[in-house]
C-alpha cells in the first residue's frame, strides 16, 4: 500500500508537469486541468492496489484525467443547455475533448507552451515563480510555501490571482513566435535562475540552502534544454546551476558559511562538475554566446581549480568584463573589481570599488567585499567599519553570522594576520 | 476578446512640437487603418486634456463637483482604443504601436480586457 503511495508520488514528481500541460491544452483551463489530474491521482490510489499497477502509470493517469475532463465537459454542456446557454470559457476546446483519447505517449509535449504562459511578462515575477513551480515542478503547494516562507493561503491566493489573469486577460497558451521568442525565453530563464538562487542563498529564513528549490530549478533547466535544444543559453543556464550547486555540500559546515577558499574541495560534487563542463564544451563550439554561458564559465574556472591558489583570477576578471557588456550593472562591476583585486592586488580592486560607492551603498556585498580587501591590506579600522555596514544590511542570518565573525576576528587579532590570503565575499559563494 | 487600450500621456503646456504632433497623428492613422482593415477596430478616440475634466463624487446623496481629474498623477488619460484581439499577445503588439506623446511627452498604454456586462442568471 505504501509502495503504491510512493509510486504515485514519484509519478507525480516526474510526470505531473507533462500531464498537466496536456490537460490544460485540452481543457483550456488551469483549474479544470488541475482538478482532473487530482481526481485521476486519487483514482489511481483506489484502482492500482486492486487491479495492479499499470505498465505506464503516467499514461494511466493522463488517460484517466482526460476522461474526467470529458465527463466534466459533458456535465457542463448539459447544464448550459438547461440554463439557456451561458457562454463557456473556452468553446473551441469542446471539440478537442470528444475527439482522440489516445495514450499518454501520443500526446504532444505541451510543457513548452505551459512554461511560456507561466512566465508571461504580463504576470508579476512572484506569480511567474509560483505558477512555474506549481505546474511544471514536482513540488506541492505546501512545499513551495515553505520554501518561500509564505503561508499556504498567501501562496494559494497568488496562484488563484495569476490563473484568473491568464483566463480573464487571455494570456495565450502557446509558444511565442520567432519575433518574440528570444525575449520571452529570457524571461523563462530568469524565472528558473531565480528559483535556483532562492534555493542557493535564501534571502531570509534559517537554512542557507534549500536543496529542494535548487534541485527543482535544475530539473526545469533540463526540461528547457530538452524542449529548446537550439538555444545555447539554455545549456549555459543549466551548466551554471550544476557548477554552482556542485559546491552546496561544502558551503556550509555546522550551520556556518564556508568561503570558497576554505571549502573542502573533496566535498564538491564531481559528477555535477563533469556534467556542467561537458555542457559548456558542447555549446562553446557552436559559438552563440550569452550571459549565462559567461557566468557558467566563471563557475567552471572555480570548479577546475584544484586549490584556491590555482584559481585563474585574471581570466575571471576578463569574463566579468564581458558580462558587463551584456548587462552594465554595478553588481557585475563589483564582481569584476573583486576579481581584479585577486589578480592585480587589493589596492587596484579598492580603487575600482570606490567608483561604485554611489550605486551600491545599500548593497551588503559591496561593503563585505571592501571589508575583505581592507583586511588583507591590514587596514583594520576601515575593515571593521565595512564589516559592520555589511552585517547591518545583510538579510540572511547565516551570512550575517559569518560577517560578524570576521569582524570579531579583526577586532581581536593583531595587524600581522591581516595579510592572510582570502577571497572577496562576492566571489566566495 | 475585446481590450481597451488606455492611452496615458504626460501633459505639458503647449503639447508636443508641430513636427512631433504630425508624427503622432500619422502613427494613429496607421494603427486605425490597419486594425479597421483587419476588422478588429471597435473604437478609438482622443479625450480633451485634464484641464477640461470635472469630477463628480456623490456624498450624502448629493453630487460633489470638483474641478480637474479625480487624482493628480504623473501621466494622464488622453484617449483610448477598443480592439477585438485574439489574445493578450496580439493586444500587446498593437499597444506597442500606439503613440502616447499626444499631449506632451510619452507615457504608456494600459491594456484592460473587457469582459462585457454581467448577465443575470
Amino acid at each position: 500500500m505504501t509502495d503504491i503511495h510512493s509510486l504515485a508520488e514519484s509519478v507525480f514528481r516526474e510526470e505531473s508537469g507533462r500531464i498537466i500541460a496536456s490537460l490544460i491544452r485540452i481543457s483550456g483551463s488551469f483549474d479544470r486541468a488541475e482538478e482532473a489530474m487530482q481526481e485521476a491521482f486519487t483514482a489511481a490510489l483506489v484502482s492500482w492496489p486492486k487491479h495492479g499497477v499499470p505498465a505506464n502509470p503516467a499514461a494511466w493517469v493522463t488517460t484517466t484525467a482526460h476522461r474526467k475532463l470529458i465527463d466534466a465537459g459533458r456535465r457542463d454542456r448539459t447544464c448550459r443547455e438547461k440554463q439557456n446557454s451561458v457562454r463557456y470559457e473556452i468553446e473551441s476546446s469542446a471539440s478537442a475533448l470528444t475527439e482522440s483519447e489516445e495514450e499518454f505517449m501520443h500526446f504532444p509535449d505541451d510543457r513548452l507552451r505551459l512554461i511560456f504562459t507561466c512566465c508571461h511578462p504580463a504576470l508579476n515575477r512572484e506569480a511567474q515563480v509560483a505558477l512555474t513551480l506549481r505546474t511544471l515542478g514536482g513540488l506541492t503547494t505546501t512545499e513551495i510555501a515553505r520554501a518561500f516562507l509564505l503561508s499556504e493561503p498567501t501562496l494559494a491566493q497568488r496562484l488563484v490571482r495569476a490563473k484568473r489573469k491568464i483566463q480573464e486577460a487571455r494570456i495565450p497558451y502557446e509558444v511565442p513566435g520567432p519575433e518574440r521568442l528570444d525575449e520571452r525565453l529570457a524571461a523563462v530563464q530568469t524565472v528558473i535562475y531565480l528559483i535556483f538562487n532562492e534555493g542557493y542563498t535564501a534571502s531570509s529564513g534559517d537554512g542557507l540552502i534549500r536543496e529542494g528549490l535548487c534541485a527543482e530549478a535544475i530539473r526545469l533547466g533540463r526540461v528547457l534544454c530538452e524542449l529548446l535544444p537550439d538555444d545555447a543559453e539554455n545549456f549555459g543556464l543549466l551548466a551554471l546551476m550544476l557548477l554552482q550547486n556542485s559546491r552546496s555540500v561544502a558551503r556550509v559546515a555546522d550551520g556556518a558559511l564556508v568561503t570558497l577558499e576554505e571549502q573542502d574541495r573533496s566535498l564538491w560534487d564531481r559528477a555535477a562538475i563533469a556534467e556542467g563542463l561537458t555542457l559548456l564544451e558542447r555549446i562553446l563550439r557552436p559559438r552563440q554566446p550569452g550571459p549565462y554561458q559567461v557566468q557558467a564559465m566563471v563557475a567552471a574556472l572555480h570548479a577546475q581549480a584544484r586549490t584556491s591558489e590555482e584559481t585563474d583570477w585574471a581570466q575571471i576578471a576578463e569574463l566579468y568584463e564581458i558580462l558587463f557588456r551584456y548587462n552594465a550593472s554595478p553588481v557585475i562591476a563589483l564582481n569584476h573589481a573583486a576579481a581584479v583585486a585577486m589578480s592585480a592586488g587589493p589596492e587596484e580592486g579598492l580603487r575600482r570599488m570606490d567608483d561604485l560607492a554611489a550605486s551600491l551603498d545599500q548593497y551588503y556585498l559591496f561593503h563585505a567585499a571592501r571589508a575583505d580587501l581592507f583586511r588583507r591590506l591590514g587596514r583594520r579600522p576601515e575593515a571593521i567599519e565595512a564589516y559592520q555596514r555589511a552585517a547591518a544590511l545583510v538579510t540572511n542570518p547565516v551570512e550575517r553570522e559569518f560577517l560578524r565573525g570576521r569582524m570579531r576576528k579583526m577586532e581581536c587579532e593583531s595587524v600581522q594576520d591581516g595579510d592572510e590570503r582570502d577571497y572577496p565575499v562576492t566571489l566566495s559563494r | 476578446m475585446r481590450y481597451m487600450m488606455l492611452i496615458y500621456t504626460r501633459e505639458s503646456e503647449g503639447g508636443p512640437s508641430p513636427e512631433e504632433g504630425a508624427r503622432i497623428k500619422t502613427a494613429h492613422r496607421v494603427v486605425i487603418e490597419e486594425t479597421a482593415r483587419k476588422g478588429i477596430l471597435l473604437a478609438a478616440e482622443p479625450l480633451s486634456p485634464t484641464s477640461t475634466a470635472t469630477t463628480v463624487r456623490v456624498q450624502n446623496h448629493k453630487p460633489l463637483i470638483t474641478d480637474g481629474p479625480f487624482a493628480e498623477t504623473k501621466e494622464q488619460l488622453a484617449g483610448y482604443y477598443i480592439l477585438d484581439c485574439e489574445n493578450l499577445d496580439e493586444a500587446i503588439e498593437w499597444a506597442a504601436r500606439i503613440p502616447t506623446a499626444c499631449k506632451g511627452s510619452a507615457g504608456c498604454i494600459e491594456i484592460r480586457p473587457m469582459p462585457g456586462l454581467p448577465r443575470d442568471d
